[in-house]
Protein backbone atom coordinates (compact mmCIF):
# COMPACT_ATOMS: atom_id res chain seq x y z
CA UNK A 1 0.00 0.00 0.00
CA UNK A 2 1.39 3.39 -0.99
CA UNK A 3 1.21 6.05 1.70
CA UNK A 4 2.48 9.60 2.00
CA UNK A 5 4.97 9.78 4.85
CA UNK A 6 8.12 11.48 6.02
CA UNK A 7 11.49 9.71 6.16
CA UNK A 8 11.18 9.65 9.93
CA UNK A 9 7.81 7.90 9.90
CA UNK A 10 9.08 5.52 7.23
CA UNK A 11 11.77 4.57 9.76
CA UNK A 12 9.18 4.05 12.54
CA UNK A 13 7.03 1.82 10.33
CA UNK A 14 10.01 -0.22 9.18
CA UNK A 15 10.93 -0.85 12.83
CA UNK A 16 7.37 -2.02 13.48
CA UNK A 17 7.40 -4.32 10.45
CA UNK A 18 10.80 -5.71 11.44
CA UNK A 19 9.24 -6.97 14.68
CA UNK A 20 11.69 -5.11 16.89
CA UNK A 21 11.43 -6.23 20.53
CA UNK A 22 13.32 -3.55 22.44
CA UNK A 23 13.57 0.19 21.72
CA UNK A 24 15.66 2.54 23.85
CA UNK A 25 16.05 6.15 22.82
CA UNK A 26 16.57 9.73 23.89
CA UNK A 27 14.99 12.54 21.84
CA UNK A 28 16.98 14.89 19.62
CA UNK A 29 15.92 16.96 16.60
CA UNK A 30 15.55 15.93 13.78
CA UNK A 31 15.27 12.30 14.85
CA UNK A 32 12.64 12.68 17.61
CA UNK A 33 9.61 11.91 15.42
CA UNK A 34 10.90 8.38 14.78
CA UNK A 35 10.86 7.36 18.44
CA UNK A 36 7.79 9.49 19.20
CA UNK A 37 5.83 7.44 16.66
CA UNK A 38 7.33 4.22 18.03
CA UNK A 39 6.34 5.08 21.59
CA UNK A 40 2.77 5.74 20.36
CA UNK A 41 2.75 2.36 18.63
CA UNK A 42 3.98 0.66 21.82
CA UNK A 43 1.44 2.50 23.99
CA UNK A 44 -1.39 1.50 21.64
CA UNK A 45 -0.28 -2.15 21.72
CA UNK A 46 0.20 -1.99 17.95
CA UNK A 47 3.87 -2.88 18.44
CA UNK A 48 4.72 -5.46 21.07
CA UNK A 49 8.08 -4.04 22.00
CA UNK A 50 9.57 -2.95 25.28
CA UNK A 51 10.11 0.82 25.05
CA UNK A 52 12.83 1.95 27.47
CA UNK A 53 13.04 5.63 28.37
CA UNK A 54 16.64 6.51 29.15
CA UNK A 55 18.42 9.61 30.40
CA UNK A 56 20.93 9.93 27.56
CA UNK A 57 22.07 8.54 24.21
CA UNK A 58 24.95 6.82 26.00
CA UNK A 59 22.37 4.92 28.06
CA UNK A 60 20.20 4.28 25.00
CA UNK A 61 23.03 2.43 23.31
CA UNK A 62 23.92 0.65 26.56
CA UNK A 63 20.32 -0.59 26.85
CA UNK A 64 20.40 -1.74 23.21
CA UNK A 65 23.65 -3.62 23.84
CA UNK A 66 22.20 -5.36 26.89
CA UNK A 67 18.96 -6.29 25.15
CA UNK A 68 20.74 -7.43 22.00
CA UNK A 69 22.92 -9.70 24.14
CA UNK A 70 19.82 -11.58 25.24
CA UNK A 71 18.91 -12.27 21.61
CA UNK A 72 16.32 -9.50 21.19
CA UNK A 73 16.00 -7.45 18.02
CA UNK A 74 16.71 -3.86 19.09
CA UNK A 75 16.48 -0.33 17.72
CA UNK A 76 17.49 3.20 18.58
CA UNK A 77 17.71 6.50 16.73
CA UNK A 78 19.76 9.65 17.14
CA UNK A 79 21.43 12.64 15.46
CA UNK A 80 24.48 14.85 15.76
CA UNK A 81 25.59 15.50 19.39
CA UNK A 82 23.48 12.52 20.48
CA UNK A 83 25.49 10.21 18.24
CA UNK A 84 28.71 11.76 19.50
CA UNK A 85 27.60 11.05 23.05
CA UNK A 86 27.14 7.36 22.14
CA UNK A 87 30.65 7.10 20.77
CA UNK A 88 32.18 4.83 23.41
CA UNK A 89 29.32 2.37 23.21
CA UNK A 90 29.36 2.31 19.41
CA UNK A 91 32.72 0.57 19.76
CA UNK A 92 31.21 -1.71 22.38
CA UNK A 93 28.32 -2.83 20.15
CA UNK A 94 30.51 -3.71 17.17
CA UNK A 95 33.33 -5.34 19.15
CA UNK A 96 30.79 -7.43 21.07
CA UNK A 97 29.47 -8.38 17.60
CA UNK A 98 25.88 -7.34 18.30
CA UNK A 99 23.46 -6.73 15.40
CA UNK A 100 22.08 -3.44 16.72
CA UNK A 101 20.30 -1.32 14.10
CA UNK A 102 20.10 2.45 14.50
CA UNK A 103 18.98 5.35 12.37
CA UNK A 104 21.04 8.51 12.50
CA UNK A 105 19.45 11.55 10.90
CA UNK A 106 22.46 13.49 9.62
CA UNK A 107 22.57 16.82 11.41
CA UNK A 108 25.40 19.35 11.80
CA UNK A 109 27.72 19.30 14.82
CA UNK A 110 27.73 22.27 17.20
CA UNK A 111 28.67 24.98 17.91
CA UNK A 112 27.19 26.83 16.03
CA UNK A 113 23.96 25.13 16.81
CA UNK A 114 22.34 23.99 13.59
CA UNK A 115 19.75 21.25 13.16
CA UNK A 116 20.10 20.91 9.38
CA UNK A 117 21.70 18.33 7.10
CA UNK A 118 25.41 17.65 7.45
CA UNK A 119 27.28 14.35 7.54
CA UNK A 120 30.03 15.14 10.01
CA UNK A 121 28.15 13.39 12.82
CA UNK A 122 28.12 9.89 11.32
CA UNK A 123 31.40 10.23 9.45
CA UNK A 124 33.08 11.04 12.78
CA UNK A 125 32.07 7.47 13.75
CA UNK A 126 33.81 5.97 10.73
CA UNK A 127 36.12 3.67 12.67
CA UNK A 128 33.69 2.31 15.26
CA UNK A 129 33.08 -0.91 13.31
CA UNK A 130 29.50 -0.10 12.29
CA UNK A 131 28.19 -0.66 8.79
CA UNK A 132 26.93 2.67 7.45
CA UNK A 133 24.28 3.30 4.79
CA UNK A 134 23.36 6.72 3.32
CA UNK A 135 19.77 6.83 2.02
CA UNK A 136 18.30 9.22 -0.54
CA UNK A 137 14.55 8.75 0.05
CA UNK A 138 11.88 7.76 2.57
CA UNK A 139 11.27 4.53 0.65
CA UNK A 140 14.94 3.69 0.86
CA UNK A 141 14.92 4.38 4.61
CA UNK A 142 12.06 1.91 5.05
CA UNK A 143 13.65 -0.77 2.85
CA UNK A 144 17.14 -0.29 4.27
CA UNK A 145 15.98 -0.87 7.84
CA UNK A 146 14.40 -4.22 6.91
CA UNK A 147 17.52 -5.25 5.02
CA UNK A 148 19.82 -3.95 7.78
CA UNK A 149 18.39 -6.38 10.35
CA UNK A 150 18.90 -9.27 7.99
CA UNK A 151 22.44 -8.20 7.06
CA UNK A 152 23.52 -7.30 10.60
CA UNK A 153 22.18 -10.56 12.03
CA UNK A 154 24.22 -12.51 9.44
CA UNK A 155 27.41 -10.47 9.62
CA UNK A 156 27.11 -9.90 13.39
CA UNK A 157 28.02 -6.24 13.16
CA UNK A 158 25.70 -3.28 13.84
CA UNK A 159 24.26 -1.01 11.13
CA UNK A 160 23.76 2.76 11.16
CA UNK A 161 21.20 4.00 8.64
CA UNK A 162 21.85 7.63 7.77
CA UNK A 163 19.72 10.15 5.91
CA UNK A 164 19.57 13.91 5.54
CA UNK A 165 17.91 16.10 8.16
CA UNK A 166 14.70 17.67 6.83
CA UNK A 167 15.34 16.89 3.13
CA UNK A 168 14.45 13.29 4.00
CA UNK A 169 13.50 13.26 7.69
CA UNK A 170 10.65 15.79 7.46
CA UNK A 171 9.67 15.68 3.78
CA UNK A 172 6.62 13.62 2.86
CA UNK A 173 7.08 11.19 -0.01
CA UNK A 174 5.03 8.25 -1.25
CA UNK A 175 6.23 5.11 0.48
CA UNK A 176 5.17 1.62 -0.50
CA UNK A 177 4.43 -0.30 2.70
CA UNK A 178 4.44 -4.03 1.92
CA UNK A 179 2.24 -6.78 3.39
CA UNK A 180 3.33 -7.70 6.89
CA UNK A 181 3.34 -11.34 5.81
CA UNK A 182 5.78 -10.70 2.99
CA UNK A 183 8.06 -8.89 5.41
CA UNK A 184 7.93 -11.84 7.82
CA UNK A 185 8.99 -14.18 5.01
CA UNK A 186 11.94 -11.93 4.24
CA UNK A 187 12.83 -11.27 7.85
CA UNK A 188 11.70 -14.07 10.18
CA UNK A 189 11.03 -13.17 13.80
CA UNK A 190 13.78 -14.55 15.94
CA UNK A 191 17.44 -13.98 15.52
CA UNK A 192 20.24 -16.30 16.54
CA UNK A 193 23.12 -15.49 18.82
CA UNK A 194 21.83 -15.16 22.36
CA UNK A 195 24.80 -14.43 24.61
CA UNK A 196 23.15 -13.66 27.95
CA UNK A 197 20.53 -16.02 29.32
CA UNK A 198 18.87 -15.61 32.73
CA UNK A 199 18.32 -19.37 32.87
CA UNK A 200 22.02 -20.03 32.39
CA UNK A 201 23.87 -17.29 34.25
CA UNK A 202 27.63 -16.97 33.86
CA UNK A 203 30.48 -14.50 34.16
CA UNK A 204 32.09 -12.86 31.12
CA UNK A 205 35.80 -12.24 31.00
CA UNK A 206 36.23 -9.78 28.18
CA UNK A 207 39.82 -8.94 29.02
CA UNK A 208 41.91 -9.76 25.97
CA UNK A 209 45.68 -9.46 26.16
CA UNK A 210 48.34 -8.98 23.50
CA UNK A 211 48.19 -12.61 22.43
CA UNK A 212 44.68 -12.53 20.92
CA UNK A 213 43.61 -8.87 20.61
CA UNK A 214 44.80 -8.61 16.99
CA UNK A 215 42.91 -11.82 16.15
CA UNK A 216 39.60 -10.30 17.30
CA UNK A 217 40.22 -7.14 15.24
CA UNK A 218 41.03 -9.35 12.27
CA UNK A 219 37.68 -11.11 12.63
CA UNK A 220 35.85 -7.76 12.41
CA UNK A 221 37.80 -6.71 9.33
CA UNK A 222 37.18 -10.09 7.70
CA UNK A 223 33.42 -9.86 8.47
CA UNK A 224 33.27 -6.31 7.07
CA UNK A 225 34.79 -7.51 3.82
CA UNK A 226 32.49 -10.55 3.69
CA UNK A 227 29.56 -8.20 4.40
CA UNK A 228 29.74 -6.88 0.82
CA UNK A 229 28.67 -10.31 -0.41
CA UNK A 230 25.93 -10.59 2.23
CA UNK A 231 24.65 -7.11 1.31
CA UNK A 232 24.57 -7.97 -2.41
CA UNK A 233 22.74 -11.26 -1.75
CA UNK A 234 20.26 -9.60 0.61
CA UNK A 235 19.54 -6.85 -1.95
CA UNK A 236 18.89 -9.54 -4.59
CA UNK A 237 16.51 -11.40 -2.27
CA UNK A 238 14.78 -8.13 -1.40
CA UNK A 239 14.31 -7.35 -5.09
CA UNK A 240 12.82 -10.78 -5.78
CA UNK A 241 10.17 -10.21 -3.09
CA UNK A 242 9.53 -6.45 -3.15
CA UNK A 243 10.72 -5.52 -6.65
CA UNK A 244 12.92 -2.62 -5.58
CA UNK A 245 16.59 -2.61 -6.41
CA UNK A 246 19.49 -1.63 -4.14
CA UNK A 247 23.23 -2.20 -4.14
CA UNK A 248 26.40 -0.89 -2.49
CA UNK A 249 26.39 1.97 -5.03
CA UNK A 250 23.92 3.44 -7.53
CA UNK A 251 24.62 4.75 -11.02
CA UNK A 252 22.79 7.31 -13.17
CA UNK A 253 23.57 7.61 -16.89
CA UNK A 254 27.04 6.24 -16.33
CA UNK A 255 27.47 3.88 -19.31
CA UNK A 256 28.51 6.48 -21.91
CA UNK A 257 29.64 9.20 -19.45
CA UNK A 258 33.15 10.60 -19.55
CA UNK A 259 32.71 12.84 -16.50
CA UNK A 260 31.16 11.72 -13.22
CA UNK A 261 29.58 13.47 -10.25
CA UNK A 262 29.95 11.38 -7.10
CA UNK A 263 27.46 12.15 -4.33
CA UNK A 264 25.60 10.63 -1.38
CA UNK A 265 22.08 10.80 0.13
CA UNK A 266 19.73 13.44 -1.32
CA UNK A 267 22.60 15.26 -2.99
CA UNK A 268 22.66 12.40 -5.51
CA UNK A 269 19.12 13.37 -6.60
CA UNK A 270 20.29 16.94 -7.16
CA UNK A 271 23.33 15.61 -9.02
CA UNK A 272 21.04 13.55 -11.28
CA UNK A 273 19.12 16.73 -12.21
CA UNK A 274 22.45 18.42 -12.92
CA UNK A 275 23.42 15.47 -15.12
CA UNK A 276 20.29 15.96 -17.23
CA UNK A 277 20.94 19.71 -17.53
CA UNK A 278 24.58 19.20 -18.51
CA UNK A 279 23.62 16.56 -21.06
CA UNK A 280 21.21 19.03 -22.68
CA UNK A 281 24.25 21.25 -23.19
CA UNK A 282 26.13 18.40 -24.81
CA UNK A 283 28.29 17.13 -21.93
CA UNK A 284 28.52 13.40 -21.31
CA UNK A 285 27.95 13.48 -17.57
CA UNK A 286 26.89 10.67 -15.24
CA UNK A 287 26.34 10.37 -11.49
CA UNK A 288 27.50 7.77 -8.99
CA UNK A 289 26.05 7.38 -5.52
CA UNK A 290 28.01 5.82 -2.67
CA UNK A 291 25.26 4.09 -0.69
CA UNK A 292 27.36 2.04 1.71
CA UNK A 293 30.22 3.89 3.38
CA UNK A 294 31.25 0.91 5.55
CA UNK A 295 32.07 -1.56 4.18
CA UNK A 296 33.47 0.82 1.54
CA UNK A 297 32.55 -0.40 -1.95
CA UNK A 298 36.00 0.20 -3.48
CA UNK A 299 35.58 -2.51 -6.13
CA UNK A 300 32.27 -1.07 -7.43
CA UNK A 301 33.63 2.48 -7.44
CA UNK A 302 36.77 1.47 -9.34
CA UNK A 303 34.66 -0.44 -11.87
CA UNK A 304 32.30 2.54 -12.33
CA UNK A 305 35.13 5.06 -12.72
CA UNK A 306 37.30 2.95 -14.99
CA UNK A 307 37.94 4.73 -18.30
CA UNK A 308 36.24 8.01 -17.27
CA UNK A 309 38.04 11.34 -17.77
CA UNK A 310 37.06 13.37 -14.71
CA UNK A 311 35.26 12.78 -11.43
CA UNK A 312 34.01 15.34 -8.92
CA UNK A 313 33.12 14.23 -5.39
CA UNK A 314 30.50 16.31 -3.55
CA UNK A 315 30.96 16.24 0.22
CA UNK A 316 28.44 17.54 2.74
CA UNK A 317 31.13 17.12 5.41
CA UNK A 318 34.74 18.07 6.02
CA UNK A 319 37.74 16.55 7.71
CA UNK A 320 39.44 19.71 8.94
CA UNK A 321 43.03 19.88 7.79
CA UNK A 322 42.35 17.39 5.00
CA UNK A 323 39.28 17.59 2.73
CA UNK A 324 35.82 16.11 2.12
CA UNK A 325 35.69 12.61 3.59
CA UNK A 326 34.05 10.76 0.69
CA UNK A 327 36.57 12.37 -1.68
CA UNK A 328 39.40 11.14 0.51
CA UNK A 329 37.98 7.61 0.48
CA UNK A 330 37.44 7.61 -3.29
CA UNK A 331 41.02 8.81 -3.81
CA UNK A 332 42.28 6.04 -1.50
CA UNK A 333 40.30 3.41 -3.42
CA UNK A 334 41.50 4.68 -6.82
CA UNK A 335 45.12 5.08 -5.70
CA UNK A 336 47.47 2.85 -7.70
CA UNK A 337 44.67 1.60 -9.98
CA UNK A 338 45.01 1.99 -13.74
CA UNK A 339 42.51 3.77 -16.00
CA UNK A 340 41.23 6.10 -13.27
CA UNK A 341 39.87 9.62 -13.96
CA UNK A 342 41.28 12.85 -12.53
CA UNK A 343 39.46 13.00 -9.17
CA UNK A 344 38.75 16.23 -7.34
CA UNK A 345 36.38 17.19 -4.57
CA UNK A 346 34.27 20.05 -3.33
CA UNK A 347 32.88 20.63 0.15
CA UNK A 348 29.37 22.08 0.06
CA UNK A 349 25.95 22.02 1.67
CA UNK A 350 27.28 22.17 5.25
CA UNK A 351 24.65 22.79 7.91
CA UNK A 352 21.87 22.24 5.37
CA UNK A 353 23.02 25.01 2.98
CA UNK B 1 39.63 -2.26 1.68
CA UNK B 2 41.02 -3.61 -1.57
CA UNK B 3 44.38 -4.24 0.11
CA UNK B 4 45.25 -7.78 1.13
CA UNK B 5 45.45 -8.54 4.83
CA UNK B 6 48.81 -10.08 5.60
CA UNK B 7 47.97 -12.04 8.71
CA UNK B 8 47.62 -15.71 9.51
CA UNK B 9 44.09 -16.05 10.84
CA UNK B 10 42.11 -16.13 14.01
CA UNK B 11 42.20 -19.88 14.67
CA UNK B 12 39.60 -21.40 16.94
CA UNK B 13 38.71 -18.23 18.83
CA UNK B 14 35.03 -17.34 19.19
CA UNK B 15 33.72 -14.39 17.17
CA UNK B 16 34.07 -11.98 20.10
CA UNK B 17 35.51 -11.99 23.61
CA UNK B 18 31.95 -11.17 24.78
CA UNK B 19 30.78 -14.73 24.59
CA UNK B 20 29.81 -17.63 26.83
CA UNK B 21 32.86 -19.56 27.96
CA UNK B 22 35.15 -16.60 27.36
CA UNK B 23 36.99 -17.36 30.61
CA UNK B 24 37.99 -20.77 29.29
CA UNK B 25 40.00 -19.54 26.30
CA UNK B 26 40.86 -16.19 27.82
CA UNK B 27 43.78 -16.95 30.13
CA UNK B 28 44.06 -13.65 31.95
CA UNK B 29 47.51 -14.55 33.30
CA UNK B 30 49.17 -13.06 30.18
CA UNK B 31 50.05 -9.78 31.88
CA UNK B 32 51.64 -11.29 35.03
CA UNK B 33 55.30 -10.39 35.49
CA UNK B 34 55.93 -11.63 39.02
CA UNK B 35 54.61 -14.93 40.27
CA UNK B 36 53.41 -15.94 43.77
CA UNK B 37 54.70 -19.27 45.04
CA UNK B 38 53.34 -20.86 48.24
CA UNK B 39 55.73 -22.64 50.60
CA UNK B 40 53.21 -25.16 51.81
CA UNK B 41 55.42 -26.14 54.80
CA UNK B 42 55.11 -22.63 56.26
CA UNK B 43 51.40 -22.40 55.45
CA UNK B 44 48.93 -22.55 58.38
CA UNK B 45 45.98 -23.11 55.95
CA UNK B 46 44.21 -20.03 57.31
CA UNK B 47 42.90 -19.32 53.74
CA UNK B 48 43.32 -15.59 54.06
CA UNK B 49 45.02 -15.60 50.64
CA UNK B 50 41.99 -17.38 49.14
CA UNK B 51 39.73 -14.70 50.57
CA UNK B 52 41.84 -11.77 49.40
CA UNK B 53 42.78 -12.78 45.85
CA UNK B 54 40.93 -10.24 43.63
CA UNK B 55 40.97 -12.66 40.68
CA UNK B 56 39.63 -15.63 42.67
CA UNK B 57 42.72 -17.37 41.30
CA UNK B 58 43.38 -19.28 44.52
CA UNK B 59 41.48 -22.54 44.92
CA UNK B 60 41.26 -24.79 47.95
CA UNK B 61 42.37 -28.27 46.99
CA UNK B 62 42.58 -30.99 49.67
CA UNK B 63 42.36 -28.35 52.37
CA UNK B 64 45.33 -26.37 50.99
CA UNK B 65 45.53 -23.15 48.99
CA UNK B 66 46.51 -23.70 45.34
CA UNK B 67 47.17 -20.91 42.86
CA UNK B 68 45.63 -21.20 39.41
CA UNK B 69 48.38 -19.73 37.25
CA UNK B 70 46.06 -19.47 34.23
CA UNK B 71 44.29 -16.56 35.93
CA UNK B 72 46.70 -15.17 38.57
CA UNK B 73 47.73 -11.67 37.49
CA UNK B 74 50.70 -11.40 39.85
CA UNK B 75 49.40 -8.50 41.92
CA UNK B 76 51.04 -9.82 45.12
CA UNK B 77 48.06 -9.18 47.39
CA UNK B 78 48.15 -12.79 48.61
CA UNK B 79 51.83 -12.47 49.56
CA UNK B 80 51.18 -9.17 51.37
CA UNK B 81 48.21 -10.57 53.31
CA UNK B 82 49.67 -13.97 54.27
CA UNK B 83 50.25 -13.78 58.08
CA UNK B 84 52.92 -16.52 58.01
CA UNK B 85 54.85 -15.02 55.05
CA UNK B 86 54.39 -18.34 53.28
CA UNK B 87 53.93 -16.73 49.82
CA UNK B 88 56.93 -15.32 47.94
CA UNK B 89 56.69 -13.27 44.77
CA UNK B 90 59.25 -14.73 42.37
CA UNK B 91 60.54 -13.90 38.90
CA UNK B 92 58.17 -14.87 36.11
CA UNK B 93 59.70 -17.24 33.59
CA UNK B 94 58.02 -17.00 30.19
S1 LIG C 1 47.40 -16.80 53.65
FE1 LIG C 1 49.38 -17.79 53.78
S2 LIG C 1 49.17 -19.12 55.54
FE2 LIG C 1 47.12 -18.55 54.99
S3 LIG C 1 46.46 -20.18 53.59
FE3 LIG C 1 47.34 -18.58 52.30
S4 LIG C 1 49.45 -19.20 52.06
FE4 LIG C 1 48.67 -20.33 53.76
S1 LIG D 1 49.27 -12.65 43.02
FE1 LIG D 1 47.27 -11.61 43.06
S2 LIG D 1 46.15 -12.67 41.47
FE2 LIG D 1 47.86 -13.97 41.88
S3 LIG D 1 47.11 -15.40 43.42
FE3 LIG D 1 48.05 -13.71 44.53
S4 LIG D 1 46.37 -12.33 44.99
FE4 LIG D 1 45.67 -13.72 43.38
Amino acid sequence: MRQLMTGNYAASYAVKYAGVQVIAAYPITPQTQIVEKLSEMCAAGELKARYINVESEHSAMAACIGASSTGARVFTATSSQGLAYMHELLHWASRARLPVVMTNVNRAMAPGWNVWADQNDSLSQRDTGWMQIYCKSAQEVFDSILMAYKISEKVLLPTMINYDAFFTSHTEEPVDIPDAEKVRDFLPGLRRGRIMDVDDPCAFGTLVAQDTYTEFQYKIQESMQDAKKVITETCAEFKSIFNREYALTEEYKMSDADEVIIATSTMFETASVAVDELRKKGSKTGALRIRYFRPFPSEDIIRALSGKKRALVLDRNISFGAQGIFCQEVLAAAGGKGNMPAISGVVLGLGGR
Amino acid sequence: MTGKIIFGGAGDLPISPFTKGSMVFNKTCAWRNIKPVIDINSCSKCMICWKFCPETAIDIIDGRPAIDYDYCKGCGICAAECPGKAIKMTAEEK
